[in-house]
């Protein structure tokens, strides 16, 4: 078999697994979802994970160590996985080639020389890797914004996934929502369109993780090189040159990434993958000027307290950014999220959602809790988001710690904010309608919404007494709407303040509930006060957790009447709200 | 090419493109004149079509209207209470299909009570299936929490479907618009519809719990799963939506299982220490008369749930119990 086809075969087979683990990422039973299925594991194998949370933490977290096999195979055989593996460079690979399959040989070749520009990779992979490794002056990982491996699974698994599945939903029940993801889309369509100007235009000039692979391979021991020093300078060698690294003549290894197009060109098989540098000359190291290096080593390091002089970090902070459970304080969880997505996708209620803007630049595409989004807050019982976080940037946490219960009584539950009721839009508080659909929906136990009786009078809800029999009262005034009182909710209220359930009634009666009798019967002439009996929420501070449950419930369904602010959160002590007991 | 060559070449040329002309002008006015609407959008928008769910309820059979079976093993109560009422075959034919509505609101487990025990649902299938054999058995809800959490978390959805039933997950084309005749509320209002299209009799199954808004959430209050939409804003007049949902919704039989009593924090629970055993099941033809029964495990008279008097003037049942003369059993 020819090497350019195994080549394929193996580009195939990866870009399927890679959508198969998107669609697998379910929680449930079936033989596809999520039982075991390793969803993280391109995320794993990317080394620009791994270092990236080495330069913010200083440690080595375990599932990345998947990444140092990427390392070594990289370092032996160069940028294999760039060609052979990574899911987004087949998909660059797939569409330059049919993008560009009609053009000439020589337009090909042109298309695929080397250029200059191709150094700006190396410029993004300095920047971001700056911004990261200087912790005492504010360190944070912003690799997941280009990083190709958490880019494409953020778009599949957050946007093309959805859009497919939507008209069949057999992925997910109903409808995945996620808020901006227009933007997620819009990167990555403007990444494989890019492919249609210059084949893998996103490997060649931007991929950070490629660049990172650059380096790696400068000391690959086999690469690819001419076998003879002279040849009849056909150039086909360079036709089809995925990386635009010049094979024909002085070739770049750190551009090279192995696929073997050159190989197959050569109709004099002058170009072989040895441990012999290329006769016709190899530059290996990659094209980057001291000048840009400096530029965006500073810019890096200048870049994070710019964007931190909003203030997000501190008192500026903004009480939306309600993290999943588990997830580390924000300074530490900003040093660990790769913005991959995979907490959204699994989410079973959908709450979890990519962050915008304008809780600062840093925090764009970092997990929230929208409770007006999905199928019901967040799941008392439930700790997916922790267990598949592939950096730890929420931390894998139990039930137990979840709920506050066993070894984790004293710590008590975790909090991720706290409920307010806006008593001006709330029905029982503003508009004297029953309602506590919150209250229901607690789900602890005892509740942290609790509720308070309260009678209160209703518009034009004083009558007078015109004649009263056993469980009747006749009013004067014949204006009340027929069936308005007999709710249940209602009650009516006599002159020495007795208060009686109205069980029925018509424009000018109010007929008392059947278990009650009267003590006094109302006397014709005098007045009686017709209120509406409300049950009052209230939030206990103590005992929300902010799960969120009661504000995606609540009936007033444009700004919720019941909203979760992050103060109290667990994870920060400095937003806290309550006193330590 | 000559001059006149041209003009001829012209000519037929013009001819052709002027039919393609006359052609394009027709299409456009064709299409115009189909389309054509002197109205604009009216102000309801765009009517529904409504759909009414089917009556599953049998002909009364006096005195074997209700059972309370007393007893701690709810397979045992459940097996007698239906026994006592004819037998399942009283209420399922051969090769009928049935519709099970269990109460699975929330994704909590099933020692906590807040959604009816998998094991009740399993047997019932297994009666339905094996002693009544019937073709199909579907359990379904539209639960609060998320659906597939729900099914899973409470252990209903693995235990009926071991036990051979269909589990229906309410997808959103499964709900159609109803208005319930006579109804205040139920106005052209989503309902899950489609699973109990299909069905020719229909169970409900609930638990007995605490519900700070009505008192107390059974046989009437589970078919509050079967309401889509923004449902929550029904909670402004919960004795009102009851009781409509009890004249939409007519059931062949309900289970009302009071085996373990949510007392308190309900209907979510959370706590084993919100429970109380009962020790009671109550099978019913009558929802009303399961529910006005029901209320007293929950140390509530009749008229504590004004819902209760509500369905009884539409006609829906009856909260004297004693005029159905209920029958009585124990198992030690």
């Amino acid at each position: 078999m020819k090497i350019v086809t195994t080549r394929r075969i193996s580009q195939t087979f990866f870009f399927s697994i890679f959508v198969w683990f998107c669609i697998v990422g379910t929680v449930g039973q079936k033989w596809w979802q999520l039982r075991g299925w390793p969803i993280n594991w391109f995320l794993q194998l990317d080394p620009l994970v791994a270092i990236g949370t080495i330069l913010t933490t200083h440690t080595f977290y375990r599932p990345l160590l998947w990444a140092l096999a990427t390392i070594i195979l990289t370092i032996v055989f160069g940028r294999f996985f760039c060609s052979w593996v990574c899911p987004f460079g087949s998909l660059h690979h797939f569409t330059g080639f049919l993008g560009n399959r009609r053009k000439s040989a020589a337009q090909k070749i042109q298309l695929n020389k080397y250029r200059r520009a191709q150094c700006i990779k190396y410029f993004v992979l300095v920047l971001f890797l700056s911004m990261a490794a200087f912790p005492s002056l504010a360190a944070t990982l912003q690799t997941g914004l280009l990083d190709p491996i958490p880019l494409i699974t953020r778009s599949f698994n957050l946007v093309l996934l959805p859009i497919a599945d939507s008209p069949v939903s057999f992925v997910s029940i109903a409808q995945r929502f996620y808020e901006g993801a227009w933007l997620i889309l819009a990167v990555f369509l403007t990444a494989v369109f890019l492919n249609l100007l210059i084949p893998r235009f996103y490997c060649r000039f931007i991929c950070p993780l490629g660049a990172l692979f650059a380096i790696f391979s400068r000391f690959a021991i086999w690469r690819i090189g001419k076998r003879e020093k002279e040849c009849i300078d056909c150039k086909l060698c360079e036709k089809a040159c995925e990386g635009g690294c010049g094979p024909a003549g002085n070739i770049r290894i750190s551009e090279c990434v192995l696929c073997f197009n050159c190989r197959q060109d050569c109709k004099d098989e002058l170009i072989g993958y040895q441990t012999q540098s290329s006769l016709a000359g190899e530059v290996t190291n990659p094209d980057i000027s001291r000048r840009g290096f400096v530029l965006s080593l500073a810019g890096g390091i200048f870049a994070v307290p710019a964007v931190r002089l909003s203030g997000k970090l501190a008192g500026n902070w903004h009480y939306k950014v309600i993290r999943p459970p588990g997830a580390l304080a924000e300074e530490e969880f900003l040093k660990r999220c790769i913005k991959c997505g995979q907490c959204m996708r699994l989410c079973p209620t959908n709450v979890i959602q990519p962050s915008g803007i304008e809780a600062g630049l840093e925090n764009l595409w970092t997990p929230v809790l929208n409770n007006r989004i999905g199928s019901s807050g967040c799941q008392l019982n439930c700790t997916a988001c922790g267990q598949i976080c592939p950096t730890s940037a929420i931390r894998p946490i139990t039930l137990a710690e979840k709920l506050g219960t066993d070894e984790f009584s004293d710590a008590g539950p975790i909090k991720l904010g706290t409920a307010f009721f806006d008593r001006g839009r709330c029905l029982p508080w503003a508009m004297d309608k029953p309602c506590i659909v919150c209250q229901e929906n607690c789900p602890l136990s005892p509740k942290a919404i609790y509720t308070r009786e309260y009678f209160s009078t209703v518009r034009d809800g004083i009558f007078t007494v015109k004649r009263a029999v056993d469980k009747t009262i006749e009013t004067v005034e014949e204006t009340i709407a027929p069936g308005k009182f007999a709710t249940g909710d209602y009650y009516c209220i006599s002159e020495d303040g007795e208060r009686s359930k109205i069980a029925a009634n018509t424009e000018n009666t109010l007929v008392i509930s059947a278990d009650k009798r009267f003590g006094k019967i109302p006397a014709a002439g005098g007045k009686i006060e017709v209120q509406v009996r409300l049950q009052r929420p209230y939030v206990d501070i103590e005992k929300c957790t902010g799960c969120g449950v009661c504000e995606h419930e609540c009936p007033v369904s444009g700004r919720r009447a019941v909203r979760v602010s992050a103060e109290g959160e667990t994870r920060s002590a400095d937003r806290a709200l309550l006193l330590k007991r | 090419m000559t001059e006149e060559n041209d003009r001829n070449f012209g000519r037929r040329r013009f001819l052709a493109r002027a039919a393609k002309a006359g052609i394009s002008i027709a299409a456009a006015a064709g299409a115009s004149y189909l389309l054509y609407d002197s109205k604009g959008p009216g102000a309801g928008g765009k009517a529904k079509e409504l759909v009414t769910l089917p009556d599953f309820s049998l002909p009364a059979r006096p005195g074997q209207t209700i059972s309370v079976v007393k007893g701690s093993d709810r397979i045992r109560t459940l097996n007698k209470a239906i026994e006592l009422l004819g037998g399942i075959e009283r209420f399922i034919r051969p090769g009928e299909t049935v519709a099970i509505k269990p109460n699975v609101a929330f994704a909590s487990p099933p020692m906590l009570a807040a959604t009816t025990h998998p094991d009740l649902v399993a047997e019932l299938v297994r009666l339905c299936l094996n002693k009544a054999r019937a073709k199909k058995v579907i359990v379904t809800d539209n639960p609060i929490n998320d659906p597939a959490s729900c099914f899973a978390l409470s252990g209903i959805g693995k235990a009926a479907s071991q036990a051979g039933a269909k589990i229906i997950l309410p997808k959103a084309h499964l709900f159609r618009h109803t208005t319930l005749a006579g109804g205040k509320l139920i106005k052209d209002w989503p309902v899950f519809y489609e699973p109990f299209a299909g069905a020719d009799k229909l169970i409900g199954i609930a638990p007995v719990k605490d519900h700070h808004r009505s008192a107390a959430s059974m046989t009437m209050k589970n078919f509050y799963g079967l309401l889509g939409g923004r449902r929550n804003i029904f909670h402004q007049d919960i004795n009102t939506i009851i009781a409509e949902l009890a004249m939409m919704v007519r059931p062949t039989l309900v289970i009302l299982d009071g085996t373990e009593v949510m007392m308190t924090n309900g209907p979510t629970g959370g706590s084993v220490s919100d429970l109380r055993r009962a020790n009671t099941l109550i099978a019913s033809t009558d929802m009303v008369a399961a529910d006005s029964y029901g209320c007293g495990l929950l140390d509530l008279k009749v008229t504590d749930l004004p819902y209760l008097a509500k369905a009884q003037s539409a006609g829906v049942g009856t909260t004297d119990i004693d005029s159905l003369k209920p029958i009585f059993a124990t198992i030690s």
